[in-house]
């Protein structure tokens, strides 16, 4: 047995006072969970403290808190390594998730924000007519290639971090948009291109994540969300040609080409670009709007008109070639890592893989699993 | 030592102060930079978004050339830019996990003559300065400490997420590693609630405000922190930080004059460069405060 410091963050809206830090020593092994603690100290010390859980074994998804400040499973965090996480102090810090109203302590309404987005994307199978009269049958590929999507246990950590949803609320988020890429990644699903342009059409949609990785460092079960969405935008894009109301398809078309001209980026074309080209009607004002900050840019010599207009480099061959040859293909090569692993990994015995990842600074881990720390 | 350069598009774009400045420090620190002037734009994570195989193709074709320069002496790659040190990192990870998939990209390479031999160390300046250099000897190179100025760190998403790939843990802080140069350079680490987060550039064209508001929030948090200036390693982060701070302004409805400065900038100052020889000029928020600061140190030794 040993002994931890806990500090719990306490508040209860009804009561109307403001929020507070409550300090709580519990005792116990050092690879009990942190669920654990809260809980002792709560039927040992003070009866009131707020928490949610049922499993205790990370699969029921109710007890996402912050330890220390990352997001997580309450149970599935260890006394041993939040303490290892801690400030100098060495208190191990719990408060609730974030971007969802507290309804007591640690408990936050999910209702309210995450499953009201989940409700958003239609999260079930909308089958394929004619339904058969068996089973739909599918490739066992197209079925693997859903799993990490499916690992998800609406646990909403993710959606506790997002940065998009701090500053827009109105978000989709990572756990609705990681579902919706469950059935979009479904062959048996009928709605693909509804799903898309309902989300492409919605400013708060595929095109709102600001690809801060937040989700994917947050989630217990190696759902990577943002990877999902970029999916999802690839297929937008690439198969259905989903024009969106934020521009997105077209800022990425416009990216692409502009690297495809000039081999670097070219920022001057980007921007009216991305909204259609210098005379679209959606560019003049976007253009105006920014005048004044070009024209301190000016000013200050950040650009030069000379810059601004000219293209000062050319793609060399090898990279025009690189996007003939890859843009030629007639189906996407995308290597998914969660599903094909590392070749150590795959081969060789545990020791072996170790060896490669101790010989190589710039090791790897499969994406979106834990990392070697755990 | 000696690095093969990826000085990225922006730094030679609208950041072009950053390539200057790295330019500048770069032989006060003994870093040689041979750069590599044939590589293409590491996608950003925007081509990956269109393209995975793409974005794979074209960054194992910088790596590519930069083992080139690595066979011929160099240590590694060096870049200046978070999204490109992320962007990058990704695509090797995936390269690097398949014999495979990397004869693949290779065979799309093999046109040029190039191939990509998986396991390349490519660092951002900020790791080469604590990891390489070390924190000690940059300590004895400092000629005018960075004393009484207050610098808040902004990391951009990309060096510090996701962990894992980005080899980030106990033992390797990476990061915290602002923190500690600007420490090592003598100045204060302001600790404030935007250090991590996102700057909100991969969104600006596509949700204005959203984007904005990121920056605003983060500028007026370093501000109500008491910082005299921010310091990245990201160009990127440096356009919706500083040339669009007029507009973030207005967005979070507050006035935010806080000077942003690129790293080789930061440590250039420490290193006895004046704010001119480091390109501050060139920034749309005039960094007041810092060049008050270095008048004051210049003006101090003179007088005393
Ligand atoms: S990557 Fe996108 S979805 Fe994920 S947390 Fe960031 S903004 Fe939200
Ligand atoms: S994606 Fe991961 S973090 Fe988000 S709700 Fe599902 S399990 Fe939780
Ligand atoms: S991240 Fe930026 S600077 Fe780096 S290569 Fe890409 S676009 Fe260019
Ligand atoms: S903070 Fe902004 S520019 Fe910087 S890496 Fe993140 S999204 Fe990119
Ligand atoms: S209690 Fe069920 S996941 Fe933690």
């Amino acid at each position: 047995m040993a002994e931890f410091k806990l500090k719990i963050r306490r508040y209860d809206p009804e009561a109307g006072a403001a929020p507070y830090w409550d300090e709580h020593t519990v005792d116990l092994e050092p690879h009990r969970s942190v669920l654990e603690g809260i809980l002792q100290a709560r039927n040992e010390n003070d009866g009131s403290i707020g928490v949610r859980c049922s499993c205790r074994s990370a699969i029921c998804g109710s007890c996402g808190v912050r330890v220390n400040g990352k997001p997580g499973l309450a149970c599935h965090t260890h006394l041993d390594d939040a303490l290892a996480s801690a400030g100098e102090d060495g208190v191990i810090e719990v408060e609730p998730m974030g971007n969802m109203p507290i309804i007591k302590d640690l408990i936050v309404d999910m209702d309210a924000v995450h499953w009201k987005k989940i409700q958003r994307v239609t999260p079930w199978l909308i089958g394929k007519e004619p339904v058969p009269e068996r089973e739909y049958i599918v490739s066992r590929e197209s079925m693997i290639d859903v799993t990490q999507s499916m690992a998800c246990i609406q646990c909403g950590a993710c959606v506790s971090d997002c940065l998009s949803m701090e500053v827009d609320p109105l978000f989709v988020g990572p756990a609705a948009l990681a579902k919706t890429y469950r059935f979009v990644g479904d062959p048996r699903d009928a709605a693909h291109e509804q799903r898309l342009k309902d989300l492409g059409e919605d400013k708060h949609g595929i095109y709102d994540c600001t690809h801060c990785f937040k989700c994917i460092e947050a989630c217990p079960k190696g759902v990577a969300p943002m990877n999902q969405i970029m999916r999802l935008r690839r297929i937008a894009g690439n198969d259905f040609h989903i024009k969106d109301r934020n521009n997105g398809e077209r800022h990425e078309a416009a990216f692409v080409k502009n690297i495809e001209k000039n081999g670097i980026l070219h920022e001057a074309d980007l921007l009216p670009d991305s909204y259609g080209g210098k005379f679209h009607p959606r560019a003049v004002p976007e253009l105006i709007s920014s005048l004044p900050i070009v024209m301190t840019a000016l000013l200050r010599r950040k650009m030069t008109p000379g810059k601004a207009l000219l293209h000062p480099h050319k793609a060399p061959d090898g990279v025009k070639r690189i996007f003939e040859v890859v843009e030629g293909r007639d189906e996407r090569n995308e290597f998914n890592l969660y599903i094909s692993g590392t070749d150590a990994n795959n081969e060789g015995t545990a020791e072996v893989a170790e060896a490669i990842e101790t010989a190589e600074p710039a090791g790897v881990a499969p994406d979106g699993t834990e990392g070697s720390s755990a | 030592m000696k690095v093969a350069y990826w000085p990225g598009c922006v730094s030679r774009g609208f950041t072009a102060e950053l390539h200057g400045s790295m330019a500048a420090v770069a032989p006060m620190l003994n870093i040689e930079l041979v750069e590599l002037d044939r590589a293409s734009c590491c996608g950003a994570g925007v081509i990956a978004e269109h393209s995975q195989e793409l974005a794979d193709t074209l960054n194992a074709r910088t790596f590519a050339l930069a083992q080139q320069e690595i066979t011929q002496g160099a240590d590694l790659m060096m870049n200046i830019c978070s999204t490109c040190q992320g962007a990058q990192s990704e695509c090797q990870q995936r390269l690097d996990a398949s014999a495979e998939y990397r004869a693949q990209v290779n065979e799309t390479l093999s046109d040029e003559g190039l191939e990509y031999q998986d396991g390349i160390i490519n660092k951002n300046f900020l790791w080469v300065l604590v990891e390489d250099i070390g924190l000690d000897k940059l300590k004895t190179l400092v000629r005018n400490p960075l004393t009484d100025l207050r610098v808040g760190p902004f990391y951009g998403c990309y060096i510090v997420r996701p962990t894992d790939r980005l080899d980030i843990n106990r033992a390797q802080p990476r990061d915290e590693y602002l923190g500690q140069v600007i420490e090592a350079l003598g100045g204060t680490v302001i600790d404030y609630a935007g250090s991590h987060k996102c700057c909100g550039f991969p969104i600006i064209t596509m949700n204005k405000a959203a984007s904005l508001e990121q920056a605003g929030r983060h500028l007026g948090d370093a501000t109500d922190a008491d910082a005299d200036c921010l310091v990245t390693p990201c160009p990127l982060c440096h356009l919706n930080l500083d040339l669009q701070q007029p507009m973030a302004a207005k967005q979070v409805g507050r006035e935010l004059n806080m000077p942003v400065l690129h790293l080789p900038q930061l440590v250039g100052l420490a290193l006895g460069l004046s704010p001119k020889e480091l390109g501050l000029q060139h920034h749309i928020v005039k960094p007041t405060s810092v060049i008050d600061w270095s008048q004051a140190v210049v003006g101090g030794v003179g007088g005393w």
